[in-house]
């Protein structure tokens, strides 16, 4: 789960780490009052989306006073914001965040994650902050200090100490910045999250450390432990597809492509698009009904499949192991009949029951085209959806 | 012929009384494989199933002899049921539970440091040894005993696999699925090496998804030390970056763990790569004519 810029300041605030006064509005009154309240100088208008480089795409305004953050907030509630990370139709900015200004000296990236190869969590800096850290890592590889941490024996003064010296800072910053860095250890581990980024974070001319942008996320599996964040959910910034799949147990993600794909387990959803592709096709979607899907999800399934108005085929995929083929089998003609289906459908059955479930789509007098292998599935779908 | 699990495996199962519990227990007992065991923390003394129970599972080891647990506890306490059977010195553990946050993986991680205990998984389907022992949530009925070695992250992907084999009348040794997380105990590397060692592996289908480096990785190990041949399928070459495609571990994030990358790697170690899912029987029915 991605929270907002806001809120995960508003969670470093807690942790009594340094974030500037702000505050989250939805319409230009509240900006300008906002802006008022911050004392009326220099502020900065943010968009809220869950999208990185949100400065190129104009989502990020700096005002001279009160009256320019309103019009600032003006022209970006409201607008679709394009930028690297959200395809080229933008997303809709909903709120903004407006932050008091300060003098900014240097810039560092900081970010926490974990390291999956190493088993570690790992602290990246680099003097290069406000950058595309990627293109950093790419161009200028020396440029990138990483530390790696056990979990179980914790930060220790050492490391973040070091870290701060790798960055060249003087003694008293370097201390300072450990402190810093020991906050936002406590944070991501007592949170669960898997990725913290701070970028820049800013050393300002007055010589305090202040986190000017901030990203988290939170590891989706440790949700159960965390139920105050729970409500940092933003469903306006989920794709409703995404939603209703995982309201019924479904793993969906959307794609552009025209045919529509139903499958059981992950790794065979993924092997379905590729082979679709392999043949010249485009998959509309990876869905993965998982190992338990009823009727009812299956039917669930085809619903949100159709909702899609790209799709002009569906290719279902099911390798029945401990879901039966004749129960999918079911599920698939009842689903075909109840939502009067007019795309061509190719099935593909293989596994437990399959010569039932066969049986069924067969004697049910639906157009089903059925398919033997996955191979002949994908090559029947494809030509299905020109 | 095999590897991690044959015949002489006892079973004990951490989580056997619930509903998936149950229901994939009572698969491997029809299997044959010796499911000896239950434990369940106040249900020492029952039964279930036919097999007794016990509190804790360093009582069912010591009263049956177990040498290996399957787990199907829930995410919130599934990594500590891992740590009571490592801190039980079984050789193997499996660890069925799919959604352990990652976190929790790290403190097993070093949990395990020093313990000789193998854990496969989390979010696994288990390990097979066709005709022998069944310890996981695989359709048995697919297997066929014979010299392929099939390690992989997906579930239903190896079923696809193995079935491909079967129906060529190509027989496998041992089937294992590593697991779909970030984080998990056996990797690929540790596979192949075994099945390198194993004097009736002959060849080994290796299947990876997107995500992480650990295909790379294999890649390496398999260029400097396997002389048997590797057919390998990644899945998700047409997955969008940045999102996580069932599997917490898949996912394509900063340019870093694509299929193409994995491919190539694989490509460059000598792995005979199959693009198309469909093909992977066909490819190591080429390499062992």
């Amino acid at each position: 789960m991605n929270l907002h810029e806001y809120q995960s300041k508003e969670l470093m605030a807690a942790y009594g780490l340094p974030v500037l006064p702000g505050y989250c509005c939805y319409t230009p009154g509240e900006v300008e009052a906002a802006a008022d309240l911050l004392g009326g100088g220099v502020c900065v208008v943010k968009a809220q989306v869950h999208a990185g480089g949100r400065g190129k795409g104009g989502g990020v305004k700096l005002a001279k006073s009160a009256a320019e953050a309103r019009e600032h907030g003006e022209a970006i509630l409201g607008m679709k914001l394009v930028t690297p990370q959200t395809g080229k139709d933008g997303k809709l900015v909903r709120k903004v965040y407006v932050e008091a200004g300060c003098n900014i000296d240097k810039e560092f990236y900081l970010s926490m994650l974990v390291d999956r190869a190493a088993k570690r969590i790992a602290i990246v800096v680099s003097t290069e902050g406000g950058m595309d850290i990627e293109e950093v890592a790419e161009k200028t590889p020396d440029k990138i200090i990483t530390e790696l941490v056990d979990p179980s024996v914790g930060l220790q003064s050492f490391q973040a100490l070091q870290v701060g010296f790798r960055l060249g800072l003087t003694a008293p910053l370097a201390r300072e910045f450990a402190s810093l860095l020991d906050g936002l250890y406590d944070l991501f581990v007592e949170n669960d999250l898997s990725l913290l980024e701070i970028n820049p974070l800013v050393l300002t001319k007055e010589g305090q450390f202040v986190l000017l942008d901030a990203k988290c996320t939170v590891d989706n599996n440790a949700m159960f432990r965390h139920p105050d964040l729970k409500e940092y959910q933003d469903y306006d910034e989920m794709d409703p597809r995404d939603l209703r799949a995982g309201k019924h147990g479904l793993s969906y993600v959307g794609l552009d492509g025209n045919i529509g794909c139903m499958v059981n387990g992950a790794g065979l959803a993924m092997g379905t698009m590729d082979i679709i592709k392999e043949f010249g096709g485009e998959p509309a979607n990876f869905l993965d009904v998982g190992g338990g899907a009823t009727k009812e999800t299956v039917t669930e399934a085809f619903k949100i499949l159709l909702d899609d108005s790209n799709v002009k085929a569906i290719l279902v995929n099911i390798f029945g192991g401990i879901m039966k083929c004749d129960v999918i089998a079911g599920g698939i003609v009842e689903a075909a009949k109840e939502l009067s289906l007019e795309v061509p459908l190719v099935v593909r059955l293989q596994g437990t029951n399959v010569d039932e479930g066969r049986k069924i789509l067969a004697d049910s007098g639906l157009n089903i085209q059925p398919a033997d292998t996955m191979g002949d599935a994908a090559e029947k779908a494809v030509r299905a959806a020109q | 012929m095999s590897i991690l699990v044959n015949k002489d495996t006892k079973v004990l199962t951490q989580g056997m009384t619930g509903k998936s519990g149950s229901f994939h227990t009572e698969k491997c007992l029809e299997y044959g494989t010796q499911m000896v065991a239950g434990v369940g923390p106040g249900k020492g003394g029952k039964e279930h199933l036919g097999i007794p129970l016990f509190d804790t599972v360093e009582q069912a080891k010591d009263k049956t002899g177990a040498n290996a647990s399957i787990i199907y506890v829930p995410p919130p306490f599934a990594a500590d049921a891992i740590m009571e059977a490592v801190d039980a010195d079984l050789d193997l553990v499996i660890c069925i539970t799919e959604g352990i946050p990652v976190l929790d993986m790290l403190k097993v991680n070093t949990f395990m440091k020093g313990k000789r205990t193998r854990l496969v998984g989390p979010n696994c389907p288990g390990v097979i040894t066709p005709g022998e022992a069944k310890l996981g949530i695989m359709p048995g009925q697919i297997h066929k005993p014979g010299n392929v070695g099939v390690v992989s992250r997906s579930g239903t992907l190896t079923y696809e696999a193995v079935f491909q084999l079967t129906e060529l009348g190509i027989g496998q040794s041992t089937c294992v699925g590593i697991g779909g997380d970030p984080l998990n105990g056996t990797n690929f590397i540790d596979c192949l090496e075994l099945f390198e060692a194993d004097p009736d592996t002959e060849a080994v289908v290796m299947i990876g998804e997107i995500g992480g480096t650990a295909e790379e990785e294999a890649a390496a190990w398999i260029q400097e030390n396997m002389k048997k041949p590797v057919v390998s399928f990644i899945a998700g070459a047409t997955a969008p970056a940045g999102r996580t495609m069932g599997h917490a571990g898949a996912i394509v994030s900063g340019g870093k763990g694509t299929a193409e990358g994995k491919f190539a790697a694989l490509e460059a170690a000598g792995v005979t790569v199959s693009r198309s899912p469909a093909m992977l029987g066909e490819k190591i029915q080429g390499l062992l004519k």
